[in-house]
């Protein structure tokens, strides 16, 4: 669609001498920018020549801080990072103590850790879904996506104490069994989101205005899509197949029944679709589980204390951005020695600036909610 | 390929790398002078072609640096750990931000948190940490910081 200003994409453009180039900042207080990035666009006219995001209003330096507390307490320490997909930044961590520990989970924790996944996963694209639609200028959409995740928000209220940031899972299952409303309540839910679904899309994704605003805006290759290391529904959006839950499968994702989406638009259209397809995936997989929790423990016998032996760890999982990675290096102690996390919005990041050169100013912000920024995940 | 495929192969591209089996994954173990030629090996050859860098990231050993690569091919879909030993006060290392364009991001995080130098980076600026932090390398070992650090 922007072919026409492909000379900007040449390095060197962006340098803001040139005359008639204007600098303008969005955050890092700004409603779009769903927390606290800054981000630093050179403009010319109305096109954009270079995007610099300045990233750590919201740097806690949590890797640093992981270094010193117990593989225990370290589980909860992440849960903060991306705070709308903290059941699987918890699995994450968990898989790779386990892996270290070599403990094997009970079946009837690994389909509740599932099932948690995949409720967080719908949370988390509800929300995307209205602010992103809020973002675009649709109002509305965002009271229709909370009304619905508030149900999801209280199922988890009721089985893990919290409703945000729940520290549900710890190495060798999850903390507590869940709550006896738990499979009549989740039945409701999906009886109810099954119509709401629909409702969704006659809302917005048939909408003229807002397909307009979003067909050939931000494209992005797939070659280039790999090589920025973008994952989740940004890379899928592009061609990339990159779910690891089919390509790694973790606890019983490899007994399930789902589609990885792939649509190959390589535009913000294609990674919105590819989230509204993957919201229904979620809700089959629920639907697939819940009436097939087996019986048993929900936690495996751990010692006290956790002494992971001397080696590099990695696990992989899908949340609902894309990619985390942990790695942890320990030494044999009670404490990790090193410990990184590869964050997905961090690596989705890195690509805006591809994405939105030779754009207009206004499709930023489309571009941005269509990647599905949490700047906590990105800072760390 | 498999682990045992891959060290065949590589032994054969790679002649000066020593290999490390004890993880999950292959460890090719390089030095700072053969990264050039190595990513281009990895990235390039058909039957490796490892184009996706999903980790990069530093260790501080007190003693010596040491950068992680995590690879991965999304055609193959086979995986390899690239490592590289640095010298722990003069950190200098060619930059592969023109093999993965991912890697200009984390290599600029690398370079704030650790103090690695990145040669021929586009960019290296500091990127999470405000104005004042150049060489102070917080996630080394050595870093104090009475103020805002709580002994546990």
């Amino acid at each position: 669609m922007y072919r026409e200003t492909e000379i900007l994409k040449q390095p060197g453009v962006g340098t803001p001498d040139v005359f008639g180039d204007m600098i303008i900042n969005i955050g890092p207080q700004h409603p779009a920018t769903h927390g606290v990035l800054h981000l630093v666009i050179t403009l010319n006219g109305e096109t954009i020549k270079k995007v610099d995001p300045h990233l750590g209003y919201i740097h806690r330096s949590i890797e640093k801080m992981c270094e010193s507390l117990s593989f225990r307490q370290f589980i909860y320490v992440t849960s903060k990072m991306d705070y709308l997909s903290s059941h699987i930044n918890n699995h994450g961590c968990c898989l790779c103590v386990e892996k270290g520990m070599q403990i094997e989970v009970p079946p009837r924790a690994q389909v509740i850790r599932v099932l948690m996944d995949e409720l967080t996963r719908l949370a988390s694209h509800q929300l995307w879904w209205g602010a992103g639609a809020m973002d675009i200028g649709a109002l509305t959409p965002f009271f229709h996506a909370f009304r619905e995740r508030e149900m999801i928000n209280d199922i988890m209220e009721e089985s893990c104490g919290t409703r945000l940031t729940m520290n549900y899972m710890v190495p060798g299952g999850v903390m507590v069994d869940v709550h006896p409303n738990f499979q009549r309540r989740v039945k409701e839910f999906i009886a109810h989101f099954k119509k709401k679904i629909d409702e969704y899309d006659e809302l917005l994704t048939g909408n003229v205005i807002f397909q307009n605003r979003v067909k050939g805006v931000g494209y992005l290759s797939k070659e280039d899509a790999i090589s920025y290391g973008c994952t989740g529904p940004t890379a899928r959006g592009s061609g990339v197949s990159c779910d690891i839950r089919k390509l790694f499968p973790y606890e019983v994702y490899n007994k399930l029944q789902f589609d990885e989406i792939i649509e190959t638009g390589g535009d913000c259209w294609s990674r919105y679709l590819v989230r509204m397809k993957e919201m229904r995936q979620s809700l089959s997989i629920v639907e697939q589980l819940i009436d097939n929790i087996p019986e048993g423990d929900v936690q495996a016998k751990t010692k006290a204390v956790l002494k992971l032996p001397k080696g590099e760890y990695y696990s992989r999982v899908e949340t609902a951005r894309g990619e985390f990675g942990v790695f942890i290096v320990s030494e044999g102690g009670t404490t990790p020695y090193r410990i990184k996390f590869r964050s997905p919005g961090f690596s989705n990041l890195s690509a805006l600036d591809h994405m939105a050169r030779g754009g207009k100013i206004g499709d930023l912000v489309a571009i941005m909610a269509m990647i599905d920024l949490v700047i906590p995940d990105i800072d760390r | 390929m498999t682990k045992e495929e891959l060290k065949i192969k590589l032994t054969e591209l790679l002649p000066t790398a020593t290999f490390d089996e004890s993880g999950e994954w292959l460890n090719i173990i390089i030095t700072p002078g053969d990264l050039s030629t190595t990513v281009e090996i990895l990235r390039n050859k058909i039957e490796l072609s490892f184009d996706y860098l999903f980790c990069q990231t530093c260790v501080d050993w007190k003693t010596h640096l040491t950068m992680v690569y995590h690879l991965d091919s999304t055609k193959h879909r086979h995986q390899v750990v690239m490592k590289i030993q640095l010298d722990r006060n003069k950190p200098e290392i060619e930059t592969v931000s023109n093999i993965w364009r991912t890697a200009e991001f984390h290599e600029r995080e690398i370079y704030e948190m650790f103090g690695v130098h990145f040669l021929n980076h586009p960019d290296l600026r500091l990127l999470i940490l405000p104005d004042g932090w150049e060489g102070k390398d917080p996630l080394r070992k050595d870093f104090e910081d009475p103020v805002n650090m709580i002994k546990l």
